[in-house]
């Protein structure tokens, strides 16, 4: 299939499921199913650097709260230009602050992928683990940083008070089910960037890294270049998951932001559903995440985040292949001739 | 900008005492990732078990919480065979430890602090000896007791394990194993046995630096993920396995934390460590005495 056409059939299912929650009439299906695309583009995001190219990144937590960060501190000095810009700047600042939900977007993405590409820059040259180690540390120093940062809220966080409604093309649509809508998109296109990659020259560049990067470096492949690449997409995307979520829970303090849960899942998901394509992400998130939001109403929310741990280091073990590898086996194993 | 001479040597001997302490936390570390390359994320995890199982004897039985550390080694010492031989046999012997063995350790950390939050709670936790209110005062300089006996200890852990690494045949075969398993096997050395004993004596030591933790501070099931980026950092600015690079490291950040905490605030000393390691990793990624 090509990448136009799975963009527009999975546009067409993303579309058609956000008319049947319409139809069913009910907001938590828009607050639960918000998480699980959230999740969703978390998990094919660490994907690319983690399933393309082998390389691991802790810090998902860092640059999805980069990207919440971002939307933050545009909100605050949309509220109030006149304290912290120049008068001529404030004009300007009134008339377009706060952007709306995609530009904020863009703009968190732009942010947390500078900060993927410096990171990667400054350890992508040593071997893999360093680079995990580093992003594992990133997340406590940016957690530090925004603590200390008064003008986002510090320690006592932020409050941003949505709107109650938005329209679109003379649609008035609840916020949440905006949100929810904005996410979708994100999905798709996070799914249709992840399958068009593996697909491209640069998936099988990055497929070298992961086999052999010793061998894929005397071959010729610019190793370093394309893990920045790498690197870069996937904290872009991470970036833009994270923008409109001080929208969704309406305050975020730097403890909620840097939740232990988003870097957890996003490793959690893709291991489980399988790491080597992009259905793989997208099963996880799908089963996991809807897994812990009834766990969450029905049990605990502490216990749900046990059953990530526990369901993660079973399935690293029993089914390194994840949920994908597993069905693969079977295909082989019945298909084959008898 | 002038700074009291006695708020300086203060800071110097806070920084030295806290470094002491962290060369605990940091030796296992040393041993297992820069020895025996396993990237064991989930140290903090071990450590923060430590601080536990010393809180949990120490309120109900009014035992020295060092003592409960020694009387536990044994247990963790099983207990990091343990981990080490689901390792090997899950990643290491399949080749897959880069991506799914660290997903494994990670799993692991996230598993033991959620378990703990889940018996313990939230609330920060601490135990009680003789030695943690007073002050020794020299002149001008304090050495806070709480401080100064984990420094001692942990320093003299640090000489028997070097001393163990050096004049033992099994130290000598760990150190071996670390630059040549090939040569270790030909020398009738079970390389893999070599390893799990390695890794098991690292996970030793995290339930001893988890009685130092304690005495220290109160502990909170999270607060080992701030040791991760310090552990690491320690251990790659020391040269990787080196036990004497690991003491002069965690000195080193030992005092720059005190003087950022000093002179900048508390709250700024975790992103300390991570520029330590960033720094480490791009100018000299082989450390102060790395090979």
């Amino acid at each position: 299939m090509r990448s136009w056409s799975f963009f527009l059939l999975a546009l067409a299912v993303g579309l058609s499921f956000f008319v049947l929650c319409m139809v069913v009439r009910n907001d938590y299906l828009f607050f639960a199913g918000y998480v699980v695309l959230q999740f969703i583009v978390l998990a094919t995001a660490w994907n690319i650097l983690g399933g393309y190219c082998g390389y691991v990144n802790f810090g998902s937590a860092a640059f999805f709260a980069l990207g919440a960060y971002t939307a933050i501190a545009l909100h605050k000095l949309g509220a109030s230009p006149d304290r912290y810009l120049p008068a001529a700047l404030a004009d300007l600042a009134r008339l377009v602050l706060p952007p709306p939900i995609p530009v904020l977007m863009l703009l968190g993405g732009i942010i947390s992928g500078v900060v993927g590409l410096g990171m990667g820059y400054l350890t992508l040259r040593l071997r893999g683990v360093f680079f995990a180690i580093a992003t594992l540390a990133m997340a406590v120093v940016l957690q530090t940083l925004m603590i200390n940062w008064d003008f986002v809220g510090g320690s006592r966080g932020a409050y941003v008070i949505r709107p109650a409604s938005v329209s679109i093309l003379g649609f008035s649509l609840g916020y949440i089910e905006y949100l929810f809508l904005v996410m979708l998109m994100l999905a798709v296109a996070v799914l249709t960037v992840a399958r068009l990659i593996e697909r491209s020259r640069l998936g099988y560049g990055f497929a070298t890294i992961r086999d052999d990067e010793l061998a894929a470096e005397a071959a010729g492949v610019p190793t370093l270049r394309l893990k920045l690449v790498a690197t870069t997409i996937s904290g872009a995307f991470m970036g833009m998951a994270g923008a409109p979520l001080p929208y969704y829970l309406g305050y975020v303090e730097p403890g909620a932001a840097f939740g232990l849960q988003y870097a957890v899942n996003s490793i959690a998901m893709p291991m489980i559903g399988g790491t080597t394509t992009w259905a793989g992400p997208l099963i996880g998130a799908i089963l996991l995440g809807s897994l812990q939001q009834i766990a969450t109403v029905t049990i605990s929310s502490a216990v749900n985040l046990l059953i990530v741990g526990v369901l993660l280091v079973a399935f690293v073990i029993i089914a390194p292949a994840g949920i994908v590898g597993l069905v693969q086996g079977w295909r082989r194993r019945w298909g084959a001739p008898a | 900008m002038s700074i009291p001479i006695d708020l300086l040597a203060n800071a110097v001997v806070a920084g030295l005492l806290l470094g002491g302490f962290y060369a605990a936390v940091t030796v296992g570390i040393s041993i297992s990732f820069g020895m025996l390359d396993v990237v064991n994320i989930a140290h903090p995890a071990f450590i923060i078990l430590g601080s536990y199982i010393a809180y949990i004897v120490n309120i109900h039985l009014g035992v020295d919480p060092i003592l409960v550390a020694l009387i536990a080694l044994p247990v963790f010492y099983l207990l990091g065979a343990a981990v080490y031989q689901v390792y090997y046999v899950a990643f290491e012997r399949r080749g897959q430890e880069a991506l799914r063995g660290l997903a494994f350790f990670f799993g692991l950390l996230f598993i033991t602090e959620v378990a703990l939050i889940l018996t313990f709670g939230v609330d920060y936790r601490y135990v009680e000896a003789p030695y943690i209110g007073p002050t020794w005062r020299l002149g001008f300089v304090d050495f806070p007791l709480r401080m100064l006996v984990p420094c001692v200890v942990s320093v003299l852990l640090v000489i028997v394990l070097q001393l163990l690494l050096t004049r033992t045949f099994i130290g000598r075969a760990i150190m071996a194993v670390a630059q040549d398993q090939l040569a270790l096997q030909l020398m009738a050395a079970n390389p893999v046995r070599i390893k799990r004993i390695a890794f098991a004596v690292s996970i030793a030591t995290a339930g001893l630096a988890g009685a130092f933790l304690i005495i220290i501070g109160p502990v909170e099931p999270s607060v080992g993920r701030e040791y991760i980026g310090r552990v690491f950092a320690i251990c790659v600015l020391g040269g990787m396995g080196s036990l004497p690079g690991t003491v002069i490291a965690a000195m080193l950040l030992g005092i720059v934390e005190s003087f950022t905490a000093t002179f900048y605030g508390p709250s700024w000393a975790p992103a300390v460590a991570f520029g330590f390691l960033l720094l480490t990793l791009a100018v000299r990624p082989a450390g102060i005495l790395g090979r």
